[in-house]
């Protein structure tokens, strides 16, 4: 038979340039900046006050121990938690971000629009990690900035903070994920942000060294893989840490590993999403 | 080699920790048909169409879109795929430009300016393209949620229940609206509750019951299979008692009218109107009803037997 079996269309079909699997940049891309104007659209609650939060943390503390405490040789007190303050709050941004993206989309319902997409488990997990490290890092300068008024912060080693910053927002980016696909409540994230995220980035040698803590805490400390991204992220600075700068950098990729392997493997399944 | 069906399913089950969703239903939809999927509650209609969607992960069987798995091949059969979800959701954050727009990435289309336009045009929904989808009334939001399964311009449409909430005005533009895009050589998919919009759109039909497709038929098939005629007649007085011939079809009476049921393809309808002429009483007014597919479907759940567990 000669005749068309295809009916003719007036538009025109989609794009077959889908290829069956990789990356794909437009969708990516589309999702990235989704989630980056999503957060942006709320900066007041999204950067503001957390920079307002680091920068009552830096004036109270600088002030009340200023004077008592010097952690290392030529480094003001005040100057010695600035690092810890930033990447504290890069950290807990950034586990922010994707978590409360993906439990508002889950509970919203609206979920079901990139459900529907031809985007795949890499391709969301690139888009909402990236963002969460925008935020963090976007949070984290606005307090490099205002402290730099405030206060001389030398930074000696500038790659080691990039690593660190992106190590560190990337695996919270990736465990707000695992934490945004497993809740089923805005409760069950910020009991995730309270009793999980805060204390141990709290925890995590942001106002002391390790070294002057009682050994059985100094041992704890040394479990908690913050206490290594905020180490090897102040030796950016300072060049000097309470453990080898590399050594931190092998727990942080583990940690961003870890959970990134983790994120990726829960979207591929679908857990919780695609029932 | 023939193209593949716009869909294709074959022996899809579903089940749900406690229940069987879908049990093994076999269906192809040919490209550029106008599909009905019909069925009462809880029928299996939304969990047909989110396996295909690839919200819902089937048991067993298969699914493909244009014979792109939509599982293993999801990118493409989704790409192909546009859908409109029963649930009216929305994402606060952004405009209705903003959300088509976006949407459109998803697609891989980075300008889709005019389609966009073209849709909030066609959909009414032009003077409230830089509202916040917040501030959208829930049928305004049914339009976007429309607008959106279009932004790729894919050659399959699933529309599930879009016209539930939406006023008569709006419900007749969207008909409009789906019939064009299906002239225009798209497939679309329609569920609906609504049984005369089924009978309005669609060429073919398919009822889903408790997990299975009990019928599956062309449209006009399906009402020819309903052969009885119900007759109205009106008389000018009471026309008295009725003779045998006519006594058996009596399915009701009122105030100097007669209904009578009959099946077309056992009875004379002749007989029964010279029956009706010597009755001592004029005929004033006289009408005949077809079966609808109304009908139809309270007539083939009914020997399925619905209210059986
Ligand atoms: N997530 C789920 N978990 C358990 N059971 C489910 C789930 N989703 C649907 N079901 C069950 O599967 C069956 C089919 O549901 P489905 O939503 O497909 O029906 P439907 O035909 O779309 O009905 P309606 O006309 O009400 O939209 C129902 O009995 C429903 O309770
Ligand atoms: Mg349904």
């Amino acid at each position: 038979m000669n005749e068309p079996t295809r009916s003719t269309h007036t538009l025109p079909a989609p794009p077959l340039m889908t290829p069956a699997a990789g990356l794909r940049f437009t969708p990516t891309w589309t999702l990235f900046y989704k989630e980056v104007l999503r957060f942006g659209k709320v900066w007041l609650q999204t950067v503001a006050a957390p920079l307002v939060t680091t920068l009552l943390y830096l004036v109270v503390f600088g002030h009340a121990l200023g004077g008592r405490i010097s952690v290392y040789p030529g480094v003001s007190y005040t100057a010695f938690i600035v690092p810890g303050l930033m990447m504290m709050a890069v950290l807990q941004n950034a586990f922010a971000n994707s978590s409360s993206s993906l439990i508002q989309a889950k509970v919203t319902g609206n979920i079901v629009f990139l459900l529907l997409s031809p985007l795949g488990p890499g391709e969301i997990f690139v888009a909402m990690t990236a963002a969460s490290i925008v935020r963090g890092v976007v949070v984290g300068l606005a307090i490099l900035i205002l402290a730099l008024f405030y206060l001389h912060l030398p930074v000696i080693h500038p790659l080691w903070v990039l690593v660190f910053t992106l190590l560190g927002a990337g695996g919270m980016g990736a465990l707000g994920l695992i934490a945004g696909l497993w809740a089923e409540k805005f409760d069950q994230i910020a009991g995730f942000q309270n009793f999980l995220i805060m204390p141990l980035t709290f925890l995590a040698g942001v106002f002391y060294s390790v070294h002057s803590l009682p050994p059985a805490w100094r041992k704890i400390s040394l479990i908690n893989p913050f206490f290594y991204v905020i180490d090897g992220f102040r030796y950016g600075f300072f060049a000097a840490s309470d453990i080898s700068v590399w050594l931190c950098l092998a727990v942080s990729a583990a940690f961003a590993a870890v959970t990134s392997f983790l994120a990726w493997r829960l979207l591929r399944s679908g857990y919780k999403l695609r029932q | 080699m023939s193209p593949p069906p716009a869909v294709w399913v074959s022996g899809l089950r579903k089940a749900y920790a406690s229940h069987l969703a879908l049990a093994g239903v076999d269906l192809a939809i040919p490209e550029g048909e106008f599909f009905g999927l019909l069925g009462p509650n809880g029928a299996g209609k939304s969990t047909l169409i989110n396996i295909l969607a690839g919200m819902v992960h089937r048991s067993s069987g298969r699914a493909e879109i244009f014979g792109f798995d939509v599982e293993r091949d999801f990118r493409r059969s989704r790409q192909m795929l546009g859908v409109v979800p029963q649930e009216l959701a929305y994402d606060p954050f952004f405009t209705v430009r903003e959300f088509l727009r976006l949407q459109s990435g998803y697609f891989g289309l980075r300008h889709n300016d005019d389609w966009i336009d073209e849709l909030m045009a066609e959909l009414d929904l032009a003077d409230k393209a830089d509202a916040n989808l917040r501030s959208l009334s829930g049928g305004m939001k049914r339009r976007v949620l429309i607008a959106q399964a279009l932004v790729h311009r894919p050659p399959v449409v699933v529309l599930d229940e879009p016209t539930a909430g939406v006023d008569v005005e709006l419900r007749q533009g969207l008909w409009r609206f789906m019939r064009r895009y299906n002239q225009e050589g798209h497939t679309v998919i329609l569920t609906t509750h609504y049984l005369e919009e089924a009978e309005e759109l669609c060429s073919r039909i398919g009822i889903l019951q408790r997990g299975r497709l009990i019928a599956l038929d062309a449209k006009d098939h399906l009402l020819a299979r309903f052969t009885w005629r119900v007759l109205t007649v009106t008389f000018d007085k009471d026309p008295g008692p009725l003779p045998e011939t006519l006594a058996g079809f009596l399915s009701g009476a009122g105030e100097n009218t007669l209904v009578l049921r009959l099946d077309q393809s056992r009875h004379s309808l002749g007989a029964v109107l010279t029956a009706l002429q010597d009755l001592p009483a004029q005929i004033l007014d006289l009408h005949v009803q077809e079966p609808d597919l109304e009908d139809a479907f309270t007539d083939i759940l009914g020997n399925m037997g619905l209210e059986q567990p």
